[in-house]
Formats: structure tokens, C-alpha cells, sequence
């Protein structure tokens, strides 16, 4: 392995600005999601044409997908393939280019959002231009990772690699694939899909459902695959397990699109094909999920105290959970019920706060000290306080949303003795008030403990250390 | 296999970059490419027609407000589904739609046949004003479209892009398009609508949709948009061709005979 006793000279600063960003989008996102719970709760708050509901939803979704969750990987891809390569990032010029590229890619896509240029495309709203430009940055990406890979020092790739290398040329093909449109002329935006009816609903579902397995998954397991062994520090638990974990993942995911298309128009055999696969994808979800929790076997006394670890542990269970709960909402006769309801919302939260957001935390609060070359971070209080803040809220979404999608369900398919339907929609609308009330309390605590972490970060960064918990501690290690 | 082989992964990585390429890739042309033998996919109904200009414009302002992140566009085969909102949604039904817009979320009720169900005054005053009409709606206020004149320039333009991806416009549509819109959206008998009916059909809906004779607006668009969905189809005059595959529970019951309350 590497002899090199020195330290490579590695590019942090690029690293610094991806997580300033991230924290930057995630308060953003957060927000925005506030405001349309909000919205769903007082209509009054939609102020057109800029604000109303269907235009800020893409804002809140790509900001907390593509701005908070796509900066991280940035960053913490950065960050991992240089410590693991044992060499610095490839290129400083065009690694700086992918962070204002990156950038410049998110005002682009919210600005139209909120100006009205978007394809009504779930989670690829953005209009050809920003899709032309995203797919320039994202080449550079690519270019920057593997040319970094090819110099490394060290002759094995580390398995945190080949997810991120997965990720980043999956979401390509993905992006190219589902975005090829013909733009009504070179100066406006709009342009139509090439795709149309049942052949766009399932290339749109291909592509949305592995925006979920690789953009949101199969790049955070990367991050879990470096941070879950590094805070722990111990190895991961099984080699054979990453192997195998690794590539049925990435097999299986793709087929699980059309689980999105239940009893629609799309072809029966394509929807048993979408079924079946999500029913695989449990084993190789639950596969990951054992490997990281089980890296802490021998060392579970560290969970006691380390609310970084804690978070990372959480961010697991979560995804154990939303991983179950997936393949069973693929079955066509659970999905009869809870397709189209907010159980889907539900479900897609507790993966996005509790997964994608808990793993991140976990890697941001252990890389922010050695970025900026601090002993620790500002507090560990604050870290703990965030961490029961942030779960309490998610417990209140999710518990809010769950019954809410069954009962929407259940209320939608209701018959009388006579043979009638018992709820007009409107009724079932009023039905869902008091979930909504709940969800904007979890959305509230969920943001206010994104806050609490960025003051945090910005003290850390200052160079501030909490005297009287750091006192505490020195004096508890004397006694 | 033997677990040492997958070094050879783990030393080149080029190679894995390229059997990763291979493996994602196997899904999605098992699941894609045969959708585009689109006889296996499509079954052929009678009715279905390219958007009038005018219904197109209506389009893409249901895209631009990104209606169908609330409102569906697919009614599934499913016993109440079909007595709520009228028969499933066929293939063809969306075959000219770029792209799709069955949504996936239906926080306000499927649209898929809502044309014809209301009238033209419900709409215009509904989407100015939901809770006018539905006290408890949670929808936004659309009222800012009454006074958006309609964006005709160019149209042509828009039915060529979509003649070049296949939807069959032609070239008199295409020539004609900022006229038949204007048409469209006129007061009944005000303007000869004869060149309309016979490039889309008499079943065309021309008139005045919004109330404000001497504007083309956005809200008359968006409104002769709602009132063309799932209207194309007749669908008892197919009853007699049965031709639609299987149904699930849908058609224990006669639809049209169980009425709800709205």
C-alpha cells in the first residue's frame, strides 16, 4: 500500500466550497419544503403567478435533491478519491469549474422554475439549455474523478470508488437518455420532449426511479462506505459483502422503474418486470445496510457517545426502512392503495431526510474540522441537539404522512351499502388537514436543526471552540 | 468465480467504469426498447387527434404551471376509479402528449376526462378563484391568466417541432396554426370555423371560452385544453368493437350509472 509517510498535498479548497454549499442549498431546500407544506395547509400563500404550488415544488425538490444532496457528493467524493488514491484531485481548473458550473446549473434550473420554463418532468424539470449545460459540467465531473482514479498511488480501488464511479456515469446515461428533447428554436426555452405517451412515461420513470437509486443511493453509499468506517474507525465489516452488494445493487435498480406505472397504460409485462425486480432490491438494500451497521461489531460502545456516529447509524436504519418499505409499495395490490397518495410522499421523506440527509450530517460533521484544520467542532452539544431535533421531525413527517396516504386511499375507494361511493374528493381533501398540519411541525424542526448546524459550522470555521463543554470534558477525563 | 478475480476490477479502473456501463444498462433496453414497437403498444382507437394550436397552448400552460404535480392524467382499471372519473385511460389517449403528464400524486381529483363535465364558467371561475366554488379547495388562484394575452407567435413553429417527433400535423396545420387558434377561441359565429372543423374534426370545441370576447387569453386556452381531455374517444360506439383488453373490476358495474355526488 502507500509508503508515502508525508502527506500528499491535497486540494481541500475545493472541497470547503461543495460543503459550504451544501449547507448553503440544504437551508434553502428545507425552506422552500416549509413553505409549500405551508401552502398545502393555506392556500393564501400561493402568490401568482411566481409562487404558487406547482412552480416552487421543483424549486423545493431540485434544491434538496439535485443543490443540497448533489453538492455533498460532490464534496465528499472530492474529498474521499483523494484520501483514498492517496493523490491530489486531478486538475484544479476544471474541478473549480464543475463547482460554479454546479452552480450556475442550480440558479439556472430555479430560476426557470419559478419563471415558468420547466417540462413538467419529475425531478428533470429543467429545460434543454440547463440540460445541455448540466451535461457539460457533469463530463468535466467524470473527467476530474477518473483522471484523479488513474493517478492514484495506491493499486486497489477502495469500494467507496466504485459507488461514486457508478453514480456518476449512471446519472449521465440516465440524464441523456430521459432529457432528449427538440427545442422550437435555439433562442427560447421551450422544447418538447422527444418521448411521448406510454414510451416518455417510461423513460421518465427509468429515469426518476434510479435518480433515486443512484443519485440519492448508490452516491450516499459511497459516502457511507468512506465515513460509517472512518468516524468508527474501525474496517468495514465484510469485503465479500461490499462485492456483492455493489453489483446487484446497481443490476437490479435498473429495472425497477416501472413500479411507478401500476394498472396505467404501460404494458403488464413491463409492469411485473418493474415489480419483481423492486422485490429483489430489498436483499442488496438490506445487504448494504448490514455491512455498515455490523462495521460497529466489537466497537458499539462508541455509538454511546459520538452523536456523529449516531447520526450515521440512524441514517442507516433509515435506509433499511425505506428499502423495505419500497418493494412493498411495488406490489400491484398495495400500490392499487397507495399509489397516487401521500404515502409516496411519506415514503420518499423518510429515504430523503432520514437517509440522504442523516449520512450526510454524519460526513459533513466529521470533514468540516479537518477541512478547516480544527481539533473538533464548535460543540457536540449542538451536534446532539440537532440530531434529536431533526429525528423527532422526521418521526412527526413520516407518522403524519403514512396514515394520511392510507386514508386518502381507503377514503377514495369507499362504498356505501348501496353500492355508491361514499367521499367526493373535496371531502377526502379536508381529511388530510390535520397530516399537513403535523408534516409542516416536522418540516419546522427538521429545518431549525439544519440552522442549528450551520451555526455550528460557521463557529467551527471561526476557529471557536464552546469553552465551557470543552472544560467540562477535560475536567470529567482528570476526574 | 473466485473472490480474488474481482481484483482485477479493483487495479483497472477502466474496466469497471465500462462492465458498470454494461450492467446498468441491461434493464433499461429490456424495458424500453420493445415500447417502441408502438403496434404491441398502442392499441389503435378511433377519434384520437393531434391538439388543435389552441388546446396546445392550453398544454403547455398546464405544463408551465406544473398542474400535474396535483392533478393526474391516468385513471387505473380500478372499480372506483372508474366510477369517479369514467373508463381507464388507453395508450393512444396520450400518444400525442410530449411529454406524458399522467403525474404521479393526486392531491386534487384526475383530469384524464375532465373535459365536457363542467362548464366553460365553471372552469374560468374556478381557476380564477377555486375556493369561490369549493370552499375548502387548496388549490391556487389562476387569476392572472384572465389577463395574459395567449402567446400565438410562433406556433407554427411548435407544431413542426412536434411533426419532426411524429405527431402528424400537417403542413396546412402548420401553416394555419396562429389562425386556428385565434378561430378557435372567437365567439360562436362571429368567424368562420369551417377551415378548423375540417383540419381537426367537427367535434372541435370553438368559442369563447374565458367570457372576454375581445381577448385571446391564456385562460381561454388553458380551459379549451381541459375541455378536449378524454373526450376524444367515443367510447359507446367502441362498446360494441369490446376490444380493450382485459378489465379488472371496472366493469362489474356500469359506470355511467352510479353517479357521485361532486
Amino acid at each position: 500500500m502507500s509508503s508515502a509517510t508525508e502527506t500528499p498535498d491535497y486540494n481541500y479548497e475545493i472541497v470547503r466550497k461543495f460543503t459550504l454549499a451544501t449547507l448553503f442549498w440544504g437551508v434553502i431546500g428545507l425552506t422552500a419544503g416549509l413553505f409549500i407544506a405551508l401552502q398545502m395547509v393555506f392556500p393564501d400563500l400561493n402568490i401568482e403567478p411566481y409562487l404558487s404550488f406547482g412552480r416552487l415544488r421543483p424549486v423545493h425538490t431540485s434544491a434538496v435533491i439535485f443543490a443540497f444532496g448533489g453538492n455533498a457528493l460532490f464534496a465528499t467524493s472530492y474529498y474521499v478519491v483523494q484520501r483514498t488514491c492517496g493523490v491530489r484531485l486531478y486538475s484544479d481548473k476544471i474541478s473549480n469549474f464543475t463547482f460554479w458550473g454546479y452552480q450556475a446549473f442550480i440558479v439556472m434550473a430555479a430560476l426557470g422554475y419559478v419563471l415558468g420554463v420547466n417540462q413538467s418532468k419529475e425531478y428533470a424539470e429543467p429545460e434543454w439549455y440547463a440540460d445541455l449545460w448540466l451535461t457539460g459540467v457533469w463530463v468535466a465531473y467524470l473527467y476530474v474523478y477518473m483522471m484523479t482514479i488513474i493517478n492514484r498511488k495506491v493499486s486497489h480501488l477502495y469500494v467507496a470508488n466504485w459507488f461514486y464511479l457508478a453514480f456518476i456515469i449512471t446519472v449521465a446515461i440516465l440524464h441523456l437518455g430521459n432529457g432528449l428533447a427538440l427545442p422550437v428554436s435555439l433562442m427560447g426555452a421551450k422544447s418538447y420532449s422527444a418521448y411521448a405517451g406510454v414510451q416518455s412515461a417510461m423513460i421518465q420513470w427509468w429515469y426518476g426511479h434510479n435518480a433515486v437509486g443512484f443519485f440519492l443511493t448508490a452516491g450516499f453509499l459511497g459516502m457511507m462506505y468512506y465515513f460509517v468506517p472512518k468516524q468508527a474507525n474501525r474496517p468495514i465489516y465484510s469485503y465479500r459483502l461490499s462485492i456483492v452488494h455493489f453489483w446487484s445493487l446497481i443490476f437490479i435498480y435498473m429495472w425497477a422503474g416501472p413500479h411507478h406505472l401500476h394498472y396505467t397504460a404501460l404494458p403488464d409485462w413491463a409492469q411485473t418486470l418493474g415489480m419483481t425486480f423492486s422485490i429483489m432490491l430489498w436483499m442488496p438494500s438490506w445487504g448494504g445496510m448490514i455491512n455498515g451497521v455490523m462495521t460497529l461489531s466489537g466497537a458499539w460502545q462508541k455509538l454511546r457517545d459520538d452523536p456523529v456516529l449516531q447520526f450515521m447509524i440512524i441514517a442507516l436504519a433509515f435506509y433499511g426502512m425505506s428499502t423495505f418499505e419500497g418493494p412493498l409499495m411495488s406490489i400491484r395490490a398495495v400500490n392499487a392503495l397507495s399509489h397516487y397518495t401521500e404515502w409516496t410522499i411519506g415514503h420518499v421523506h423518510s429515504g430523503a431526510l432520514g437517509w440522504v440527509g442523516f449520512i450526510t450530517y454524519g460526513a459533513m460533521y466529521h470533514l468540516v474540522p479537518k477541512l478547516w484544520g480544527r481539533e473538533r467542532m464548535y460543540s457536540t452539544k449542538l451536534i446532539s441537539m440537532h440530531l434529536w431535533i431533526a429525528t423527532l421531525g422526521i418521526v412527526l413527517y413520516i407518522a403524519a404522512l403514512w396514515p394520511a396516504g392510507i386514508n386518502q386511499g381507503l377514503m377514495w375507494r369507499e362504498y356505501n351499502d348501496m353500492g355508491f361511493l361514499v367521499n367526493s374528493i373535496i371531502e377526502v381533501v379536508v381529511a388530510m388537514k390535520p397530516y399537513y398540519m403535523i408534516r409542516v411541525l416536522g418540516g419546522l424542526l427538521y429545518l431549525s436543526g439544519a440552522l442549528i448546524m450551520a451555526y455550528n459550522v460557521w463557529k467551527t470555521i471561526r476557529g471557536d471552540v464552546n469553552e465551557k463543554e470543552f472544560a467540562a470534558e477535560q475536567q470529567g477525563v482528570a476526574a | 468465480m473466485s473472490w480474488s478475480n474481482h481484483e482485477h476490477l479493483e487495479k483497472n479502473a477502466i474496466l469497471l467504469l465500462l462492465l458498470v456501463i454494461v450492467v446498468v444498462s441491461i434493464g433499461g433496453i429490456v424495458e424500453v426498447i420493445p415500447l417502441f414497437r408502438k403496434e404491441t403498444v398502442i392499441e389503435p382507437v378511433e377519434g384520437v387527434r393531434p391538439y388543435t394550436p389552441l388546446e396546445l397552448v392550453g398544454q403547455n400552460i398546464y405544463i408551465r404551471e406544473n398542474c400535474a404535480v396535483c392533478h393526474s392524467q391516468q385513471i387505473r382499471p380500478l372499480r372506483d376509479e372508474v366510477v369517479r372519473y369514467g373508463h381507464y385511460s388507453l395508450a393512444a389517449e396520450s400518444m400525442y402528449d410530449h411529454p406524458f403528464l399522467w403525474g404521479s400524486k393526486r392531491t386534487g381529483p384526475d383530469l384524464a376526462r375532465v373535459g365536457g363535465k363542467y362548464s366553460d364558467e365553471w372552469h374560468v371561475a374556478h381557476l380564477k378563484e377555486p375556493r369561490d366554488l369549493v370552499p375548502e379547495s387548496i388549490m391556487p388562484s389562476y387569476e392572472f391568466l384572465m389577463n395574459n394575452g395567449a402567446n400565438l407567435q410562433g406556433l407554427g413553429d411548435h407544431l413542426k417541432t412536434l411533426k419532426t417527433l411524429g405527431v402528424p400535423y400537417t403542413d396546412e396545420m402548420i401553416e394555419n396554426a396562429e389562425r386556428d387558434a385565434m378561430t378557435q377561441g372567437t365567439s360562436v359565429g362571429k368567424v368562420d370555423t369551417s377551415g378548423l372543423e375540417e383540419r381537426y374534426g367537427e367535434d372541435v370545441n370553438a368559442r369563447d371560452f374565458d367570457g372576454q370576447s375581445a381577448h385571446l387569453t391564456e385562460m381561454d386556452a388553458l380551459v379549451a385544453y381541459l375541455q378536449v381531455l378524454g373526450t376524444m374517444v367515443d367510447f359507446d360506439k367502441a362498446k360494441d368493437v369490446e376490444s380493450f383488453g382485459q378489465v379488472e373490476e371496472a366493469q362489474l358495474e356500469e359506470p355511467a350509472e352510479a353517479e357521485e355526488q361532486e
